[in-house]
């Protein structure tokens, strides 16, 4: 029982890590549908400012919950400066040509930014750790769990909730969701795609640093962080379903929980599980688990 | 009658020639420091300057070449490193990036020794790099030293002529580490392990493991994780060690991965309850500093650091590096590519006096490096495995400890053991001398 308990808190403290990242990804691919290689960098972006704007915070002696504000901060302030700039100015010259090369040009940004992060940040890394001791130690299944943990689960939380209410409560989301469905008739109807695909990749990007501002405290943010993150998001949408938010919440729970429990049962599979799921999934349902049937276009 | 007679020459003329000759044999003897010189030996340094392994390794291993070179080329180290570059002649190191996978190596090394023209290569921090390129100097007959990379594999499973390893491999790693901890009895009736997922992690795991074996036969190992390389996040593997709550926690782990662990383990209190036993951890006392659990039991692949020997020689090495960077002290890698480049001068220099003063062929650099031995910083290093191309050197542990005063973690307790008491002797693969109890250890000579 006490492992059961231990497998579950430590495949949700996990998968809420995963699910705020790949929400933006399932985002950005149903919206634009790109599948948006850059992502895992723009999380790594994240990370770096926020360490540099929590270190400016401390500098002008606003420590301890003003961190929190300063790595919101940071994922607003990314999120605003290089969606609309990476929309805008790159993605939309490509819309017209094959989904393949926009594949491309997003692992081509990948490798540029990876690069810029050096030339910004140099390859030294950066501490921000006094955040993650923010909410203090609680004991869970006679384990000690850091507070922080808790509240990356209620952030990914509030996150899915407000991008599903986002979505389909609001008129906004509704136009976004018209788009997601089609584009041309959504055009056909006066709704503004360009504007739509530009709201849609900011948001992305947001979630994106949002997931890399609020881990800087818990790694040392240096050079290389972005790729493994990219490889486990995909493997969470495709499990899934591209575009789907439901998917990346089920997919970033069972990825999670089928960690947890091959580190705690069969170390060995640790690596192979995530995969041995995401292939069980494909076998039985190709498109994952909430992708909607398309339907054919006449 | 032959095609080509000889000319006669007068006695005279010959005379005359001969003269000439041996004025311009002495003119030549003596202006050779002279002409030496103006001549340069290009050598291909190649380490990881970017990607995970650049912060830890890559760029120190740079900053340490640029220092030394800059110092050689200067006439300014200390004897018997006090002549000009390499022999006399002006070394120009060319820097080519690590990153970006074994296949890309081969290819860069080639470019190398083929367009840029240099004599010598000194490279490689990844052991799948050193597995792969080690071939191809060989094939190209082309001198090479890796200068960092661990797995024991590279001269127990091939032989070679042109490639030399000039740092020990990572068996004394972990024997070190076992030894240390029965020195000082340890609690070890349980072990756990947390080891990255590729040849470095998995080499040092059964190294550990068969150490143990020898030195704790009543040991229990308990969890036993092997998370990718770069994974970040390790809160389910600290829950894991935490249920396990083995008496030591050993681990290989370095660089971002290292400290990530550390950073998200420390706050969980899995480190006060059980022994943390860290076989390569120097690089990260700085970065880390008092967030590093005191009391922790660390290698550095080497007497090296915190824990280098207290030598003229070092003391020059590391407060010059000190001071060239800012007040950032030298680690494992800017040791490891010093000592690589202090034996390239060695074999230069040795090479050079047998062949004339010449700059020395691929050859004859290679046979004035096998199984030669010179001082480094880091203590004196021996090529006394895989046929005199593979180094041991002299080891050291010792235990953490954040020392508020000078705001910087210390090392303390620290033992030194000699190169033959933790690595295998010659002609014998390290895992069969671990498993049969360390034959011919020497563990009574001193540490040099």
């Amino acid at each position: 029982m006490q492992l059961a308990l231990t497998i579950l808190m430590d495949g949700l403290i996990y998968a809420s890590w995963l699910f705020v990242v790949a929400l933006g990804l399932t985002l950005v691919f149903g919206v634009l549908k790109i599948l948006n290689i850059a992502h895992g960098s723009l999380y790594a972006v994240g990370a770096y400012v926020a360490a540099s704007l929590v270190t400016l915070f401390a500098s002008w002696g606003l420590g301890g919950h003003f961190a929190l504000v300063a790595m919101l901060l940071a994922a607003v302030g990314v999120a605003l400066v290089m969606g609309p700039l990476m929309e805008r100015y790159l993605l939309r010259l490509f819309y017209a040509r094959d989904e393949v090369v926009l594949l491309l040009v997003t692992y081509a940004l990948f490798l540029i930014l990876e690069d810029a992060l050096k030339l910004i940040w140099g390859v030294n890394p950066y501490y921000v750790s006094e955040p993650y001791q923010l909410f203090g130690n609680v004991a869970f299944a006679s384990l000690f769990y850091v507070g922080y943990d808790f509240a990356l689960i209620g952030l990914a939380i509030a996150c899915g909730i407000a991008v599903w209410f986002a979505l389909n409560r609001t008129r906004s989301g509704k136009v976004v969701l018209a788009v997601i469905f089609s584009r041309e008739m959504s055009a056909s109807m006066g709704v503004n795609v360009d504007k739509v695909h530009m709201v849609a990749f900011t948001l992305g990007v947001f979630l994106a640093a949002l997931g890399g501002a609020f881990t800087a405290p818990m790694i040392s943010v240096q050079p290389g962080i972005s790729v493994s993150v990219i490889i486990v998001s995909f493997a969470v949408i495709i499990i899934g379903g591209l575009g789907s938010i439901e998917g990346a919440a089920i997919g970033a729970v069972i990825v999670g929980l089928a960690r947890a429990a091959a580190v705690h049962l069969l170390p060995e599979a640790e690596l192979f599980s995530i995969y041995l799921v995401m292939a069980a999934v494909l076998i039985f349902r190709p498109e994952g688990l909430f992708q909607r049937a398309a339907a054919r276009k006449i | 009658m032959s095609p080509n007679p000889m000319p006669s020459i007068g006695l005279r003329r010959l005379a005359g020639r001969m003269l000439a000759a041996a004025a311009a044999l002495t003119v030549g003897l003596v202006a050779a420091p002279e002409s030496r010189a103006q001549e340069t030996f290009r050598v291909g340094i190649v380490t990881f300057l970017s990607g995970p392994a650049a912060e830890s390794f890559g760029v120190p291993a740079r900053h340490g070449a640029e220092f030394l070179i800059e110092q050689l080329n200067k006439g300014a180290a200390p004897a018997p490193y006090n002549q000009v570059g390499f022999g006399g002649m002006r070394i120009e190191p060319v820097i080519v990036d690590e990153n970006g996978g074994a296949t890309k190596q081969v290819q860069e090394l080639r470019n190398l020794y083929q367009r840029e023209n240099v004599d010598a290569v000194v490279g490689y921090i990844g052991s799948g790099d050193c597995l792969a390129v080690a071939p191809v100097a060989e094939e190209l007959k082309k001198f090479l030293i890796l200068f960092d990379c661990g797995t024991p594999r590279i001269f127990e499973d091939s032989s070679y002529r042109y490639v030399f390893r000039t740092a020990a491999h990572a068996t004394q790693d972990n024997v070190a580490l076992a030894r240390y901890m029965r020195a000082r009895n340890i609690n070890a009736g349980s072990f756990s392990l947390i080891n990255q997922d590729y040849a470095w992690g998995q080499d040092s795991r059964g190294d550990f493991i068969a150490a143990m074996q020898q030195l704790y036969p009543q040991a229990t190992m308990n969890a036993d994780l092997l998370p990718k390389f770069g994974a970040g996040q390790y809160g389910t593997e600290i829950s894991a060690l935490a249920r396990a709550n083995s008496n030591v926690i050993y681990s290989s782990l370095w660089g971002g991965d290292l400290q990530a662990f550390i950073l998200q383990g420390a706050p969980r209190g899995v480190f006060q309850r059980s022994q943390l036993v860290l076989s390569a951890a120097d690089h990260v006392l700085q970065p880390l500093g008092e967030r590093m659990p005191n009391g922790t039991i660390i290698g550095a692949r080497g007497a090296y650091g915190l824990m280098s020997p207290d030598t003229p020689l070092n003391r020059w090495f590391f407060d010059g590096y000190s001071q060239a960077r800012g007040g950032v002290y030298p680690v494992q890698a800017a040791y490891r590519i010093t000592q690589a480049l202090l034996g390239l001068k060695t074999a230069v220099e040795k090479a050079m006096a047998a062949n004339g003063g010449k700059k020395p062929t691929p050859e004859q650099l290679a046979d004035a490096m096998r199984g030669s031995e010179w001082q480094s910083p880091g203590g004196l290093i021996q090529m006394k495995l895989g046929n005199g191309h593979q180094a041991i050197q002299s080891m050291a542990i010792g235990r953490t400890r954040w020392d508020a005063a000078r705001r910087q973690v210390v090392i303390e307790d620290i033992q030194r053991f000699a190169a033959e008491c933790v690595n295998p002797p010659a002609n014998m693969r390290s895992l069969d001398w671990i498993k049969a109890g360390f034959p011919g250890a020497k563990c009574d000579t001193p540490a040099n």
